[in-house]
């Protein structure tokens, strides 16, 4: 999974340069971005507010140009959106005059204009059944919880099969215990499907737990992608017991040490410099650096989240 | 709890319409409406002899002849004695018909001018100042103009209900399509869904609530204006009928069609409501 060093195969998806800035008396928001995507990987991007992540993810996505650089996904230059780069939005964005089916069926009509209204209903009731929602079909969103529409939104965005997905902090509106239990779903359904995923999130759990790569973003304006964290965690990690593993402390204080402290240091050290691919870690597998036991009013703190 | 107050609030509302047919009938009782020094000196100067024969079938009925020629009328709705004497439904008609063409028309270029308006923020600010400018006209001060330039009545009069209705159904559609949430319009790009089914499966129904409400409006004031446009052009329709009824001075039938046009234009909101709550959805 972690081909990153090998100048193997060309990777999936490509960005290179990439810089976005809104107003031109103003730095930009971020320059120089640099990485690319393999097919199958699961990416987390974890970041402070204001660092473009989303900005980047609504430009893989072409909802939004940015004003340099650019992405290539499988060989050819994204320009505006595409089936094949499915969003799950972080508001859900399910249409609330049609139910849960309907609105699934409109996103699988889009794909596949030819088929039938059965093979469309069947096609849709296969993905919603995935989630978990059979029961919810004929509902409208209205009537469902904040954790069911975006269970919705999920069985929407897989329903296109797209080859890529991007989803900008898809649980962020949900409580702890509905996260977990669509983090798990989530996870199963990658492993079976095997869909290459760019995800955005604030929590670090859920970074770890999920991700293969975590790209951290240093504070913006003028951030950048300062480090790309390998986790090495066997990926039959589950929520319940991924905590014992000790290379879960290692990887989750590094994460916390560059949100408290580093992603503010990077931004100060100057705008960085044109080309090239962050530096890429992989900190759980270190036994020097950071201290490797857990605090332990950060552990506690953790199961609860977790 | 809510019956209750239903209940209690239509037990209000007969109580209140008994007070006021016992108030239309102490105010009318016979021999009241000759008395007085006022109508004698207003007779005298009608040249008239005062206190003679001023007891009228015409003026103020009471609720009991109302009722009678109340009944007469809705018995009888459709009947045609001349260009004068015609059925209240057949004035109802002929009013509803003109109203009804030119809402159609208003319709049929309010909500796809709107459409692309709301599209475009550039047309939108383009076009602003010409609905500004033209939005608060009388729609009756257009009257002259139209019969200039359309010369028959009958059509300037549709155009009259055109110009009145096409604002609030132009406005609330451009304000209804400018609004469609920014989150399902992307839903609509990363689909790749064209701009046909974009148009009409994504931003005609997350607008419909607010182009209803214009639409509701419209028919609203359509309703208000064909009163005075016939009253204007003669010749047939319920304003007519009015001001025909009141060159007759006959005060019951005048209050009659008055009646009747509250019934109508109740019924035609009841109507906009019910599409209003089939097309509502709720985020």
């Amino acid at each position: 999974m972690s081909n990153e060093t090998h100048p193997q195969a060309v990777p999936f998806i490509k960005v290179e340069g990439l810089g976005k800035r809104y107003r031109d008396d103003q730095p930009p928001v971020f320059e120089n971005i640099n990485f690319s995507i393999q097919q199958g990987e699961f990416i987390c991007v974890i970041g402070h507010s204001g660092c473009g992540k989303s900005t980047i993810l609504n430009v893989l996505a072409g909802l939004e140009e940015a004003t340099s650089g650019g992405v290539v996904m499988a060989g050819k230059e994204i320009a505006g959106p595409s089936l094949d780069r499915g969003v799950v939005f972080q508001s859900h964005a399910l249409l609330p005059w049609l139910t849960v089916e309907q609105n699934i069926a409109f996103a699988v009509r889009s794909r596949h204009p030819r088929w039938s209204r059965r093979q469309i209903a069947e096609h849709g009731a296969r993905f919603l059944e995935m989630v978990g929602l059979a029961a919810a079909a004929r509902k409208k969103p209205s009537e469902l919880s904040g954790g069911m529409k975006q269970r919705v939104g999920i069985a929407r965005a897989f329903a296109v099969e797209p080859k890529m997905l991007l989803m900008d902090e898809p649980f962020g509106a949900l409580d702890a215990l509905t996260r977990g239990v669509i983090q798990s779903e989530l996870l199963k359904i990658c492993e079976a499907t095997r869909q290459t995923v760019f995800m955005i999130t604030h929590d670090v759990d859920e970074a770890i737990l999920l991700a293969d790569k975590i790209m951290l973003m240093s504070n913006g304006p003028q951030a950048r992608v300062a480090e790309i964290v390998i986790n090495t965690l066997p990926r039959t990690r589950t929520r319940e017991t991924m905590h014992h593993d000790p290379q879960f402390y290692r990887i989750r204080n590094h994460l916390v040490d560059f949100l408290v402290h580093r992603s503010k240091v990077i931004q100060q050290s100057g705008p960085a410099a044109s080309g090239g691919e962050p530096l890429v870690v992989r900190p759980g597998l270190e036994d020097d650096g950071p201290p490797p036991g857990p605090d332990q009013p950060q552990s506690s703190r953790m199961r609860v989240v977790a | 709890m809510n019956t209750s107050i239903r209940l209690k609030a239509a037990l209000l509302s007969c109580v209140m319409l008994l007070v006021l047919l016992m108030v239309w009938q102490a105010a009318t009782r016979p021999g009241q409406q000759a008395a007085g020094a006022v109508d004698d000196e207003y007779a005298l100067l009608m040249g008239q002899a005062a206190g003679g024969a001023s007891e009228t079938v015409n003026g103020m009925p009471t609720p009991t002849q109302f009722a009678t020629l109340a009944w007469r009328q809705i018995s009888d709705p459709f009947y045609d004695n001349g260009p004068n004497d015609k059925g209240i439904g057949i004035q109802l008609a002929h009013s509803l018909a003109r109203v009804g063409l030119g809402y159609l028309i208003a319709a049929l270029v309010a909500i796809p001018l709107g459409f692309v308006i709301g599209m475009s923020p550039l047309l939108y600010k383009a076009f602003d100042p010409f609905i500004q400018l033209l939005k608060p006209i009388s729609p009756l001060a257009w009257m002259p103009i139209a019969l200039y330039t359309i010369k028959d009545s009958t059509t300037s009069a549709i155009f009259v209900i055109f110009i009145c209705s096409v604002w609030p159904m132009l406005i609330n559609t451009a304000f209804g399509v400018a609004g469609v949430r920014r989150d399902w319009l992307n839903v609509a790009r990363t689909l790749e869904v064209g701009p046909l089914r974009k148009a009409f499966r994504v931003i005609l129904p997350a607008a419909a609530p607010t182009i209803i409400t214009g639409m509701r409006i419209s028919m609203g004031i359509a309703w208000l204006v064909i009163v005075a446009a016939e009253m204007l052009i003669g010749g047939t329709g319920i304003g007519y009928f009015v001001w025909n009824e009141w060159n007759n001075l006959s005060l019951g039938n005048v209050i009659f069609a008055v009646l009747m046009i509250g019934v109508i234009g109740m019924l035609l909101d009841l109507l906009f409501a019910a599409l209003q709550r089939k097309v509502t959805y709720v985020e």
